[in-house]
């Protein structure tokens, strides 16, 4: 952050942090201008998105849609298998990357001590963000799909998008942990706490609304990925519904669903965006709404909770 | 002595951090994992196709009859698309930066980002959609009526409105790390604010800056729904955007929606493509993280 | 308890024979901790040369000097702070009577010093929990569950704390609501609660307004006779008015030590004396 009591008084006051300097010329206000228009591509790309979805797909977008399987017949076809298998996959991700996910970076906020392996781990997490999401399905392909036999199922699937997030929920709870200051550690060091005690009865309760920001915002990339989940070979046509969870015999539970065939909502938009014609559009376009809405509320909530948790948070 | 601690205590103290330390190499064991598996599976298609001929053949058709496997027609796909992508994206990200960075007042700041996460946060396959059926029939309509329905400039483009947000956000964090002393300096000769952003700040975050469109342009390289849904996925070896053509990704994409046998040579072509990627995508993202680690000591 | 068996543990007698020949102050008193030629380094700066000092049993020790002369240094040594942060090392001997063990050895349990030693730091920085929470934690910490037990020993280290008719009816409102003197007095009685032996100030008063410091300098006196206090300050009026022995320190060393009135008033050395009337640091 930069300093100087200039700029402190400037932001106090509301005033661009830059405006230290004079309004000498016209070439401030123009560039101003250029840096709104530039902004607005954005907004608007994200506007015209949203409304070109909603216009095309929302004639579409009924109960019947909700509740239909894939069809051939375009009015019929519907997304109930691809929401049941987001939300299963969603499941198996969740399980699997927000407990390994925090506590790697539990380990190397916390434990790691400063050596040669520690670096190798942090540029490797760093690296690992930026592996084409692509790379992990072929990773996922050759390991879980046929090295350990896992097939093409809703585990391959959770597995995948586990490893493809880690990395964010890694770096959002490293930020998240580090904004802990470091006088209240030593309080509670003081007081004869245990390393596992001080991240367990204070650095985890007062990270956790950083730390929920980060677990959103990884499903919400987990939810709209596509590309890794074609690379296992997802099937397009699901007209079916994975086995329940839940028997009404002993042991009443049911693992068999982990290793079903499934479909996503990516990959069902995906399948009629590239079909010939435009028959299944409207079809693509109210998928479209449905992903994009799910995203964007995850999204806002997580920007609702760092919002918050950096009003209600003063150390 | 002094006593301390239960040994049972100590001993769960000792457990949680062996679980912990699993987890934190867990990483390393997910990249070893990536590294194998393309390098296993490509072994068995280097045994067929020679690295010469894969590296300069300039006909990719593994599924054709008569297979011919050149890279090349897809490298070019690849490199056409993240450079439409990027010629976007960084005029773009990075004047957002610098009016972020710069201009904006606070209060304008906390608006804007957060709409800029949305952006960032979309779907890929929902931007493929936006290029195949606005921005392709926006052009044709407009600038260019002959283009063909599959192009790789759409592609290009919405790639580069998707990585908008990640360029100006690295690139803003770069440009706030300059300490406000050297924008103070200039300001006190009388320089305005335009002339202190692109005289003092920006070159002053340089490496930073640089870092940002490394690492975008990993990311445009990458990027996978856009071009499979948008470019069409016959490769093709060309360098005009107004042309279909594929990368390695859309063909990557395109065997799989197929169904090859496994240990085809087919199958295991589509992880010499992976292994191309990954190592592109690996020099792009060290060159990118190293700048940018060196630029965080310059001001950290 | 884990801290009444140590208690019972008699001093081994070697120890005994030690601490009568080592050079300090206050002879015949009962001494708490007692540093010998006591060492410490951050990384390569060798911060602490040669310690020698003994803090008697049941009074109150400042430590005086100009900034970076190493007086926190030394504080934070006693509870083992510097173990939290990579590239420190201690060397030499702090010896915590009537054990006899050197509290600065690696191989002794670092939790285990911190157990008798409490720390009340700078800045006041009680965890962000209820009030109630803040006093209990370092009895959870010890083990304890019992409802009337915890109840009653967050009473009385509030008490001890002169911040029991000001909290008693907000318990459960967080801790970090109150002001900033109150959440000093809280930190006091976080300290307090599990009966510590020895109890740290470092620079307590700092972040305070004059009235908070007054309050804070009467519950410093008021803890003497209880517990061994060690107070880390630079307000030398401070040291003169809660402490019983005084050590000037500077440069990583202790130039001078003994009763305070004699340091403030009858200085042996000039280095002392210069500092005690404002002509440095």
């Amino acid at each position: 952050m930069s300093g100087g009591a200039l700029s402190a008084e400037a932001a106090a006051r509301g005033m661009p942090r830059a405006s230290v300097g004079r309004l000498r010329s016209n070439a401030d206000l123009i560039f101003a201008a250029i840096g709104l228009v530039a902004l607005m591509i954005g907004v608007l790309t994200l506007t015209a998105l949203i409304v070109d979805l909603a216009v095309r797909g929302l004639p579409r977008l009924d109960l019947q849609f909700l509740t239909s399987f894939p069809s051939r017949r375009p009015a019929q076809a519907g997304i109930l298998s691809a929401w049941v298998g987001t939300a299963l996959v969603m499941l198996v991700t969740a399980v699997v990357t927000i407990p390994l996910g925090i506590a790697a970076a539990i380990y190397l906020e916390e434990y790691a001590p400063k050596n040669r392996l520690t670096a190798v781990i942090e540029v490797n997490v760093s690296n690992l963000a930026g592996v084409p999401s692509i790379i992990y399905g072929l990773l996922a392909l050759g390991l879980f799909v046929y090295l350990l036999g896992l097939g093409r199922s809703i585990l391959t699937a959770g597995l995948t998008l586990a490893l493809l997030v880690l990395p964010i929920i890694i770096v959002a709870t490293r930020e998240a942990l580090r904004a802990v200051p470091p006088t209240v550690r030593e309080a509670a060091y003081a007081l004869g706490a245990t390393r596992w005690r001080v991240i367990a009865d204070h650095l985890l309760p007062y990270s956790s609304g950083g730390i929920a920001t980060g677990v959103i915002i990884a499903l919400s990339r987990a939810i709209g990925e596509t590309a890794p989940l074609i690379t296992i070979g997802a099937l397009t046509f699901i007209a079916f519904l994975p086995a329940p969870p839940v028997r009404p015999e002993f042991p009443f539970v049911s693992f068999q669903w982990l290793f079903d065939p499934f479909t996503v909502l990516p990959i069902q938009m995906f399948n009629w965006v590239s079909r010939p014609g435009t028959d299944f559009l409207p079809n693509a376009a109210a998928a479209g709404l449905v992903l994009i809405l799910m995203t964007i509320a995850m999204n806002l909530t997580a920007i609702y909770i760092r919002i918050r948790v950096r009003r209600k948070v003063k150390w | 002595m002094l006593e301390g601690i239960p040994a049972r205590q100590r001993a769960k103290e000792r457990a949680i951090e062996g679980l912990l330390f699993l987890a934190g190499v867990s990483s390393i064991l997910v990249t070893t994992a990536i590294a194998a598996i393309l390098i296993y599976e490509s072994s068995a298609f280097f045994r067929e196709v020679s690295v010469v001929e894969f590296l300069t053949d300039t006909m990719w058709t593994p599924l054709f009859a008569e297979p011919r496997y050149g890279i090349l027609p897809l490298l070019a796909g690849t490199v056409l698309s993240a450079s439409v992508g990027l010629l976007v994206a960084i005029p773009l990200g990075l004047t957002i930066a610098i009016y972020l960075s710069e201009f904006a007042s606070e209060r304008m700041r906390e608006t804007v980002k957060p709409v800029l996460e949305l952006l960032a946060g979309i779907p890929t396959v929902v931007f493929g959609y936006f290029a195949l059926f606005l921005v392709t029939p926006l052009l044709q309509r407009t600038v260019l009526p002959d283009l063909p329905g599959f192009n790789v400039l759409s592609a290009g483009i919405v790639i580069g409105i998707m990585i908008v947000p990640y360029v100006s956000s690295l690139a803003e964090d770069a440009m706030r790390a300059v300490p406000m002393s050297l924008r103070e300096g200039s300001f006190a000769m009388g320089a305005n604010r335009v002339e202190t952003a692109l005289k003092v700040v920006v070159p002053a975050a340089f490496s930073g800056i640089a870092a940002a469109c490394i690492l975008a342009a990993s990311r445009a390289v990458g990027e996978t729904m856009v071009v499979a849904i948008a470019a069409g996925q016959q490769p093709n070896l060309t360098l005009d955007p107004t042309q279909p053509a594929a990368t390695i990704t859309a063909y990557i994409v395109q065997v799989s929606l197929g169904d090859l046998p496994h240990a085809s040579i087919g199958y295991q072509s589509i992880f010499a493509a992976g292994l191309t990627l990954f190592v592109l995508t690996l020099l792009f993202n060290l060159a990118g993280h190293a700048l940018r680690r060196r630029f965080r000591e310059i001001y950290e | 308890m884990v801290n009444e068996a140590a208690l019972r543990t008699p001093p081994p007698a070697v120890r005994a024979g030690v601490a009568a020949s080592a050079a300090e102050a206050p002879a015949e008193r009962r001494v708490k901790l007692r540093c010998r030629d006591f060492h410490f380094y951050y990384g390569a700066f060798h911060a602490l040369k040669g310690i020698n000092l003994a803090f008697e049993e049941g009074a109150v020790t400042a430590l005086i000097g100009p900034s970076g002369c190493g007086k926190s240094t030394l504080l934070r040594s006693f509870n083992r702070m510097h173990d939290l942060y990579p590239g420190t090392r201690y060397e030499g001997e702090v010896l915590m009577e009537p054990y006899g063990v050197n509290i600065v050895d690696r191989r002794v349990d670092a939790m285990a010093v911190r157990m008798r030693i409490g720390m009340v730091f700078q800045k006041p920085n009680p965890f962000p929990k209820s009030i109630y929470e803040n006093v209990a934690y370092g009895l959870r910490l010890r083990g304890e569950r019992r409802r009337a037990a915890l109840d009653e020993k967050v009473e009385a280290a509030l008490r001890d704390a002169a911040l029991w008719d000001e909290v008693k009816d907000r318990l459960r409102e967080p801790g970090t609501a109150l002001s900033g003197g109150q959440q000093q007095r809280l930190c006091i009685a976080r300290a307090m609660a599990t009966d510590p032996e020895v109890i740290l100030f470092d620079e307590p008063t700092s972040a305070l307004d004059p009235i908070a410091t007054a309050k804070i300098e009467d519950l410093v006196q008021q803890l003497a006779g209880r517990v061994t206090v060690v107070i880390v300050t630079h307000n030398m009026q401070q040291a003169a008015r809660v402490s019983q022995h005084t050590a000037f320190m500077y440069l990583g060393e202790v130039v001078e030590f003994g009763e305070t009135g004699q340091i403030f008033t009858a200085p042996r050395i000039q280095q002392t004396q210069d500092y005690i009337t404002g002509r440095f640091g």
